[in-house]
């Protein structure tokens, strides 16, 4: 992909004031000590410095015109995208020795390589948006706010997980900032999505719904059942194809007489997009919102990988050639390429950037620790939540467990 | 009924002063001017009162806008809440229930209706995975205050597919209710408790209860009227020997008491009205009294409700039974559809009579029994 991709930028008259006056409001975390780092760029009235970027591929539409693959960005929004799909790929990485090690059971699905869908969906959208997904969902739980502490612990089954260790790593929630999980069900989320879309709109809150979902899920009958009655009720929905490439073991093109997931809406508009490159997800997201809002569903269908096998259980290397793996990491790596675009404007140096990802280890080793001093779940959380109303436990083995009423 | 007292008092007003004489079978009814209503007439007035009284309500299946309801239990809905909260849903069923329970988990309140519970197994896994297990697997974060409802069960002469009973599929389930009506009153104050409930809930009607009429007193009419949910009801106090059912199959007990009693033999029937939680303490007590149990159910036997029910008194009253617990249920076929077999296939009035005595061990013994 092109290193120096054309750019455009305001006149280059100095204003090191300028860089100065980053608004730290745009940073989830605090980067101002990365303030005096900022090289000057002339700044639009006193604001934040803009940068344009091209995408790295257009965009194709199906049934519908594809946004400018010029995407506005700033210097705050490159490092924030950076640090934060750093901490998401540490933070799968730290459980896959976790998993390694038998603190984390089951089942234990990864994320990195996906990144990019992640952080450019999250950051034009509001926590009154919501987002549901599969299990696949450590990462969107992070963008959506939720803490390494919460996720470490509750992927090892502790009492400080986000679903107080009875959900596990499939069933993550954070229902506050409109993060509905986490399912275990290929496919069933996607029905679920539109439910939730369909009560934005009867209860007028002028938000929208992000249903993800795989290549895999992508034949699943019961998507195509709820996306007809989205089209019918113009429910403000986006489906989202995070196209990996495999299900689980089976290729894309072993699982679908048509891979064109964009397309397969038929009727409903949609988007290929390169999932690998934050910026384009971030304008293909942005473009479907207001879309949805007005018109009902669409689909996005993100390009994107994953180098992890489909879960720890899976090698991954049994249905793929470790070149093909390899071969994406060095070229389409969604952080390498923030990597590259924030060194390449100057924006930090290539040394900076290390000190980041040596803070980010250091917080998610933290959290590690911290979440291993979490207890497990006291005996009675057995019984606990199985109804919001509850009268009791139904039936135990007398004698065997102490039944709390 | 009313139509005796009309003739004993003359044609017009029947006034409340204007009471018969008192040795009469019809006084009470009269003076407490009994009305009776369909169960068809009680399920439709219980859902609009809750869509009145919450605005989150919403009914959402097949053919319950326009058609006014597969069998008109939605009739009049469409036109007086219109079409953001009566929705007709194309033949998808996966696809719409997934969409109810994904509006319940942001807070709505759905009624999603089956045109039969035959048809829900295309969205079990919703009922399932996504409604009853959330709130447990989110340690509470994600409720869902949803109900599922429609007829279940037997109809006539519809075959296999479409007459199977799912009461013992759903109360299997923890995270769900399971409610199953017999009359009015029932269909009412269950709906009602129902909808609004914060959990998921099974509401497993019967259609050819659907057209008969139960008395119902004027606090079953009130909109506020609610049925307590995990509470059996005694429709008949006896000594002899306790008769669990639910739904169409209370009816069947209830004559099969009346035949009963004619013999001699006190028969006691507890309309179950919750499958799950099942009301263990008022089965176990009316069996502590009576030291005799028939389970009355349409479905199949095994693993069936009254093989729970069964269970429940084994572990809680062992002592207190004098004979073997008899079973009544559906014959373990697929159901046919000649008029004789379908018969043969679903519990008659006469095999809970024949279960109650050999209960009571009034029959042939059982070593004889071919």
């Amino acid at each position: 992909f092109p290193l120096c991709p054309r750019i455009s930028l305001p006149s280059s008259s100095m204003a090191a004031a300028a860089a100065r006056r980053v608004s730290c409001s745009l940073l989830r975390r605090d980067h101002r000590h990365l303030l005096p780092l900022l090289r000057p760029f002339a700044s639009s009235a006193g604001g934040q410095p803009q940068l344009t970027v091209e995408t790295s591929v257009p965009f194709t539409g199906h049934k519908i015109d594809p946004p400018s693959r010029s995407v506005d960005t700033n210097p705050s929004q490159l490092l924030s995208f950076f640090r934060e799909m750093s901490l998401m790929r540490r933070m799968e990485i730290a459980a896959d020795s976790l998993y390694k090690s038998k603190l984390i059971r089951g089942f234990c699905h990864l994320y990195d390589g996906q990144e990019a869908v992640a952080i450019g969906l999250e950051a034009v959208i509001t926590k009154k948006d919501a987002i549901i997904t599969a299990y696949r969902d450590h990462c969107i739980y992070l963008a959506r706010g939720g803490s390494l502490v919460e996720s470490f612990s509750e992927l090892m089954g502790r009492r400080a997980g986000c679903s107080k260790g009875k959900g596990g790593s499939m069933h993550f929630y954070k229902k506050e900032s409109g993060f509905f999980g986490g399912h275990g069900i290929v496919g069933a989320q996607v029905p679920l999505g539109c439910g939730l879309a369909f009560a934005q709109r009867y209860l007028k809150e002028g938000t929208v719904t992000f249903a993800l979902y795989g290549d895999g899920a992508a034949n699943q009958g019961q998507l195509f059942e709820a996306l007809n009655i989205s089209a019918l009720w113009d429910l403000p929905v986006i489906l989202v194809c995070e196209n990996n490439h495999y299900g689980m073991g089976t290729a894309e093109w072993r699982a679908a007489k048509s891979p064109a997931y964009y397309k397969r809406g038929d009727y409903v508009p949609g988007l290929k997009v390169d999932g690998m490159d934050v910026l384009a997800v971030k304008q293909a997201c942005k473009f479907a919102k207001e879309y949805a809002l007005q018109n009902g569903p669409i689909i996005l269908e993100m390009d994107t990988y994953r180098y992890h096998g489909h879960s720890m259980s899976d090698p991954g290397s049994t249905y793929r050639t470790r070149d093909e793996i390899t071969g994406v990491r060095q070229e389409r790596d969604p952080i390498e390429r923030v990597r590259k675009l924030i060194v390449s404007y100057e924006l930090a140096t290539a040394s900076e950037l290390k000190d980041i990802e040596k803070e980010v280890r250091k917080e998610v080793d933290e959290a590690i620790a911290q979440a291993k001093e979490s207890p497990m779940p006291g005996p009675s959380e057995l019984f606990t939540n199985v109804y919001v109303k509850g009268f009791g436990v139904e039936v135990s083995k007398p004698g065997r467990i102490s039944d709390p009423k | 009924m009313l139509g005796v007292a009309r003739r004993k008092l003359g044609f017009g007003l029947l006034s409340a002063t204007r009471v018969l004489p008192a040795g009469s079978v019809l006084a009470k009814k009269f003076s407490t001017a009994a009305k009776e209503i369909t169960v068809r007439d009680a399920l439709n007035s219980a859902l609009d009162e809750e869509m009145s009284a919450d605005p989150k309500v919403f009914l959402m299946g097949e053919e319950v806008g326009e058609y006014q309801g597969a069998y008109k239990i939605s009739k009049g809905l469409l036109e007086k809440y219109g079409p953001d909260r009566v929705l007709d849903t194309p033949i998808t069923e996966a696809g719409f229930t997934g969409i109810g329970v994904g509006a319940a988990y942001y807070g709505l309140r759905p009624v999603v209706e089956f045109m039969t519970f035959n048809f829900s197994m295309q969205a079990i896994d919703h009922i399932i995975n996504s409604a009853a297990k959330s709130n447990y697997m989110s340690a509470g974060q994600i409720s869902v205050p949803i109900v599922f409802r429609g007829p279940n069960g037997a109809a006539a002469g519809v075959g296999a597919q479409h007459s199977q009973c799912y009461a013992a599929w759903y109360a299997h389930v923890p995270g769900l209710k399971v409610l199953s009506p017999y009359s009015s009153e029932d269909a009412r104050g269950l709906l009602k408790a129902a909808i609004r409930d914060p959990d998921p809930v099974v509401f497993l009607e019967n259609e050819l209860l659907y057209g008969e009429s139960f008395p119902v007193s004027a606090e079953v009419l009130d909109s506020s009227f609610c049925l307590p949910i995990g509470k059996a009801k005694i429709e008949r106090e006896g000594k002899h020997v306790t008769i669990t059912a639910f739904s169409k199959m209370v009816g069947y007990a209830l004559q099969a008491a009346e035949v009963l009693s004619k013999e001699g033999i006190s028969a006691e029937v507890i309309n179950l009205r919750s499958i799950r939680p099942l009301d263990r303490a008022t089965i176990n007590a009316s069996v502590r009294k009576t030291n005799r149990l028939v389970t009355v159910e349409e479905g199949f036997p095994q693993h069936g409700v009254g093989a729970e029910i069964c269970m429940s008194v084994m572990e809680e009253s062992f002592e207190y039974l004098d004979a073997p617990v008899e079973r009544i249920a559906g014959a373990d076929v697929p159901m046919p559809y000649a008029a004789n077999l379908e018969r043969m296939a679903v519990p008659q009035v006469d095999d809970i009579v024949r279960a109650a005595k050999r209960a009571c061990y009034r029959s042939v013994p059982m070593a004889v029994a071919a």
